[in-house]
């Protein structure tokens, strides 16, 4: 009876209490202040847009101006430049916030690091995978995608390019207490990005010689929302481990 | 509440890095109304002793508990009763003091804008709310992070040499404030190599659980007792 009375009474102890803060709190607050980071930090924000259009700016003077050769190799291409933009601003990802202290500050948050992680991510993707998305129709037209392409090329990289982001994250977190992590970076990510190349590029290619590309949309939706789900789990821990080194 | 309860309490610690032994069999009891101080040389392991207590490095032998109950299986109710300043400030030099306060704060509560103010006029950066971080020197940038000991609801401040940067003036007000946070039932744990003028400060030199140290001592004590058989 004594211990149940002891307990009540460390129950109502005010000081003992979590205070009552919003799930989403966290969440916000990492989002917003990853945007107004980016946003002054235009360059980098910039930097894997312009790698995108530099590269396919190359290729016609690379391979041939001849837009019958380009328009075959246009959705591989763009996809694999998208994709390489992308791996090119993932070493970033949480580097600043391992060397100014923030990412200990993150986690020793009590709010839930997997809400947090997802924000981060999803500042990231807000500032390298959507202006890649809306970008790489324009680039379409300097590779002569034929028109069927375009539409397919927008939806297959909106739904790519956050699967990228996030998988990516993973990588990013597991080598950020690294120095020199960027080499291991890409080895980690590569082979976890081939699917997503395979049916990304797959259906606009599909598109562009006319066959139906709900399926394959279908699977890069599943592989975005697995990702959504399941990265930011691995994300945290590796995050926790990162932090301990 | 009852003011001299016991908030943290480590038994046996011990804590390696490297494959080398910081320290070992450390017990550490810390009161409600307590400010420690942590001493040592440099790589005693002042700065891991820190980590462990945040949970931040959960790779330690031992136990750490917060109010009787282990902080590995009470993790969240812990948390939310920590404030830790580590070295680095998390700070980013991109962002107004304001917004790095608020930032930093709302990972932890709720806080408005006027209380943000208000506690970055108490650190001396009353007029500097607005200007972007890497206008500002190493000293203001590490007074925005102590502006969150002014807004802090945590029972626990560990602290990793917050004296570092900061001016006689903040030094005094920073231990002002610290046993204002005392008397108010909390416990401050820090590192600093300077001597700070709090009376009821308690001190731990972290070199006597080093396991070197330890060997000697051991040594010593046989010795004596060896003299006192013969």
């Amino acid at each position: 009876m004594s211990t149940l009375k002891t307990n009540l009474d460390q129950h109502i102890d005010p000081s003992n209490k979590i205070p009552e803060i919003s799930l989403m709190q966290g969440f916000w607050a990492v989002l917003k202040r990853d945007v107004i980071t980016a946003f002054r930090q235009r360059s980098d924000m910039i930097n894997p847009v312009v790698f995108f259009l530099m590269v396919v700016t190359m290729m016609p003077l690379g391979i041939s101006p001849e837009s019958k050769s380009l328009s075959f190799l246009a959705p591989g291409l763009l996809w694999v430049i998208a994709l390489l933009a992308t791996l090119l601003s993932l070493d970033s990802l949480f580097r600043s916030d391992y060397e100014d202290g923030s990412l200990e500050q993150v986690i020793l948050s009590p709010q839930s690091l997997y809400f947090m992680v997802i924000a981060k991510v999803l500042s990231h993707w807000l500032t390298t995978g959507l202006p890649l998305t809306f970008v790489a129709p324009l680039l379409g037209v300097l590779l002569a995608l034929p028109a069927e392409g375009y539409l397919p090329l927008l939806a297959s990289l909106l739904l790519g390019t956050v699967t990228l982001s996030l998988v990516g994250a993973i990588g990013a977190a597991l080598t950020v207490s690294l120095r020199k992590g960027g080499l291991l970076l890409s080895l980690i990510i590569m082979p976890l990005y081939v699917p997503v190349l395979i049916f990304g590029a797959s259906c606009v290619r599909m598109a562009v010689e006319g066959f139906p590309i709900g399926g394959l949309l279908a699977i890069l939706g599943a592989f975005c929302a697995v990702a959504i789900v399941l990265a930011p789990l691995a994300i945290a821990g590796a995050l926790r481990m990162s932090v301990e080194a | 509440m009852n003011p001299s309860s016991v908030l943290l309490e480590c038994k046996a610690l011990a804590c390696e890095r490297d494959g080398r032994v910081l320290f070992e069999q450390l017990d550490l009891v810390i009161n409600s109304g307590d400010v420690v101080q942590i001493e040592g040389p440099n790589g005693c392991g002042k700065t891991t002793l820190l980590r462990a207590l945040t949970t931040l490095l959960p790779d330690y032998e031992g136990e750490i508990t917060w109010r009787g109950e282990s902080v590995r299986r009470n993790r969240r109710e812990y948390l939310s009763n920590l404030l830790f300043i580590g070295h680095l400030p998390g700070v980013k030099n991109t962002l107004t003091p304001r917004e790095n306060l608020s930032f930093l704060t709302q990972l932890q509560q709720d806080v408005s804008l006027a209380e943000i103010d208000a506690a970055l006029a108490k650190v001396g950066l009353y007029g500097y709310e607005d200007m972007p971080g890497h206008q500002l020197s190493a000293g203001q940038l590490r007074r925005i992070a102590l502006a969150r000991l002014y807004l802090s609801r945590a029972q626990v401040w560990v602290l990793d040499e917050p004296y570092t940067a900061i001016d006689k003036q903040g030094v005094a007000n920073l231990e002002a404030l610290f046993l204002e946070h005392a008397t108010q039932g909390g416990c401050v744990i820090m590192t600093t190599h300077q001597s700070p003028s709090i009376q009821q400060l308690k001190k731990v030199t972290l070199q006597e659980y080093s396991p070197a140290y330890r060997a000697k001592h051991r040594d010593k004590q046989c010795a004596l007792v060896e003299k006192e058989g013969s």
